[in-house]
């Protein structure tokens, strides 16, 4: 009685979650209804967890002993993954968002691997289809995990550098191989066939081995720029191992929830790439190499350093401004400082836009979350290819702390890494600042001519710094002038 | 719920057009917000670590069974704090009358000059 009536609510709260799973996602994708959004998404899974719990009911005979220990263990998992995640959550910074989106990717995906690995290991399975299925989610779900955590790590500036050598495609393709040869001997082993020199456990211990590897020897070359691109493709392999996973358990809720962020996560990877003008295969594959060496130190032209007040002073007269954030603004926090003088050059009648570059900032969209924490308005925030045509016309371009999406090079040097890329034309106005920590490179770590560039002055400092010079410089000005 | 092979592969085929049409027209605004809130979506991957831990008869299954809760949970649970934190700043001009659009005379007139 119990059984059936169990069975009718999961089966009946799984219906409502994939429902609310998917309209809140829907509602996620447009701006004013994001918010509530997430909320319809949230009690989607609030009531998925719960109505879970009427497994209870419904375990295996063999399970039945163990179910008071399963179930405390179930609450004790719940509990402290919920509350350490959710405190990490509600206590990350802002800029180190794209991190944390990271672990909590690779945490999906070793889930979905753990899940793979108890079917494995207690031979659950049925049939060679499940099973296959069950090894594709287990593998792509470890990839998922492994991979996400080397991304993790490269944002947060563990790892500094990408991890490239010589012939590191064809060990890759190696380590696959095997991985995949592995999945043939389990298949072979669980339907009974010739006694092979490992035994089945020893088997999934190596097949899981050999995935975890090859998602961080996959990730170590990847450079740190296009570590967005690489977090949203490994966001959509949880999708798709989750959807797996849901097939093996029978669990439909899992199949779609899993399947529709594989395929949203893939269309917007696909969004993401195209923005920053490279295709997935080329940020997996090719990545960004060593600058050509022949190119170092061969710009025209000198890096002219200015004051940060006389800078504030000449945009405070100018008709029209456009500024150009980038990632350093944000490690500098000084959103709410930039938008403080931005405030100060309107109330003095200067037209003051912010051009906003696909990738600024680490991943696609984070430097408008960033502007928007610090309280600037959407309707001054422009997308590139809503501004772009506008530089030619302004008086100044503001470059704080961004760097490669305002190389030129991009435009015309085809031996450039970042050739083909769309930047912004901060290049293009009458005068361009560039507040700047010191002489140095960008992220992927390119010289830049606009630095160089004759109508080009460089305000040297961290930009926080900078920034509250310039608010006392304008400051200065008006109270003199009042 | 039983799903055999072929409706599973109905579900799979429907799944991935209903996510592909989801996600499409998203404004660039949103890239970050999304990633994250499609991050939490697939964390409903902790029910599935449910069914597998309630069902552990083993102590190898019950470590597995529990990791795979804890993973699960965080990733549901943490993805869910973190795109809240993330749309709550997105709010229009009309929710901010304090930023309504500082419209200056000359504003369009240098956008087009």
């Amino acid at each position: 009685m119990f059984t059936m009536i169990s069975q009718i609510v999961i089966g009946a709260t799984g219906f409502a979650a994939a429902l609310l799973l998917m309209y809140g996602l829907k509602r996620m994708s447009s701006p004013a209804t994001a918010a509530s959004g997430i909320r319809v998404a949230g009690l989607g899974m609030l009531v998925a967890v719960l109505a879970s719990f009427l497994y209870v009911f419904d375990v295996r005979a063999a399970a039945k002993p163990h179910l008071v220990v399963n179930l405390g263990l179930a609450v004790l998992a719940l509990a402290i993954g919920g509350s350490v995640a959710w405190w990490a959550g509600k206590t990350v910074k802002m800029t180190a968002m794209p991190q944390m989106v990271a672990i909590y990717n690779g945490m999906g995906g070793g889930a979905a691997g753990a899940i793979a690995a108890v079917e494995l290991f207690g031979n659950r399975t049925q049939g060679a289809t499940q099973l296959v299925v069950t090894l594709l989610g287990a593998l792509i779900g470890a990839i998922s995990l492994s991979g996400s955590l080397i991304a993790w790590a490269k944002l947060d500036s563990i790892l500094k550098r990408p991890l490239q050598f010589r012939g590191q495609q064809a060990i890759n393709a190696v380590v696959a191989l095997a991985m995949l040869a592995v999945c043939g001997l389990i298949v072979v082993a669980v339907a009974g066939g010739p006694l092979l020199l490992i035994p089945l456990p020893g088997l999934i211990c190596l097949l899981f081995g050999l995935a975890l590897l090859l998602g961080i020897m996959a990730t170590l070359p990847i450079g740190g720029a296009d570590m967005p691109v690489v977090i949203s493709i490994y966001n959509a392999c949880t999708g798709i191992a989750v959807g797996l996973e849901g097939y093996v358990l029978q669990n439909p809720a899992l199949m779609i929830a899993g399947t529709v962020v594989g395929a949203a996560g893939t269309l917007l990877t696909l969004i993401m790439a195209k923005a920053m003008n490279r295709s997935v295969g080329s940020v997996l594959f090719k990545t960004f190499g060593p600058a050509p060496k022949h190119k170092r130190g061969t710009i025209a032209g000198i890096e002219k350093p200015v004051e940060a007040a006389d800078a504030a002073i000449y945009m405070r007269y100018a008709k029209t401004v456009i500024i150009v954030p980038g990632y350093g603004l944000a490690v500098s926090q000084g959103q709410q400082k930039l938008y403080d003088f931005v405030k100060l050059l309107a109330a003095a009648g200067v037209s003051v836009k912010f051009a906003i570059h696909p990738v600024a900032g680490r991943m696609p969209g984070q430097m408008d979350v960033l502007l928007a924490e610090a309280g600037v308005p959407y309707d001054m925030i422009f997308q590139l290819a809503d501004i772009n045509d506008q530089f030619a016309t302004a008086d100044v371009a503001l470059v704080i702390g961004a760097n490669d999406v305002v190389n030129p090079a991009a435009r015309t040097d085809k031996s450039s890494p970042v050739y083909g890329m769309p930047i912004l034309n901060a290049d293009q106005a009458k005068r361009a600042y560039v507040v700047k920590r010191g002489q140095g490179k960008g992220y992927a770590g390119i010289l830049n001519s606009l630095f160089y560039a004759p109508n080009t002055e460089m305000v040297y400092g961290d930009a926080s710094v900078v920034l509250a010079k310039m608010i006392e410089a304008v400051r200065g000005l008006d109270s003199a002038a009042a | 719920m039983a799903v055999n092979d072929f409706t599973g592969l109905y579900i799979f085929m429907l799944a991935a057009f209903a996510g592909w049409v989801i996600i499409g027209n998203v404004p660039a605004i949103l890239h970050t917000p999304l990633m994250s809130g499609s991050n939490f979506v697939h964390g409903i991957v902790v029910v599935g670590g449910l069914f597998a831990l309630l069902n552990a008869t083993t102590i190898l299954e019950q470590a597995i069974g529990f990791t795979a809760v804890l993973l699960g949970a965080g990733n549901a649970a943490g993805g869910y704090a973190v795109t809240v934190r993330m749309l709550a700043m997105f709010k229009s001009t009309d929710e901010k009358p304090l930023h309504k659009k500082r419209s200056r005379p000359h504003h369009h007139a240098a956008k087009h000059a």
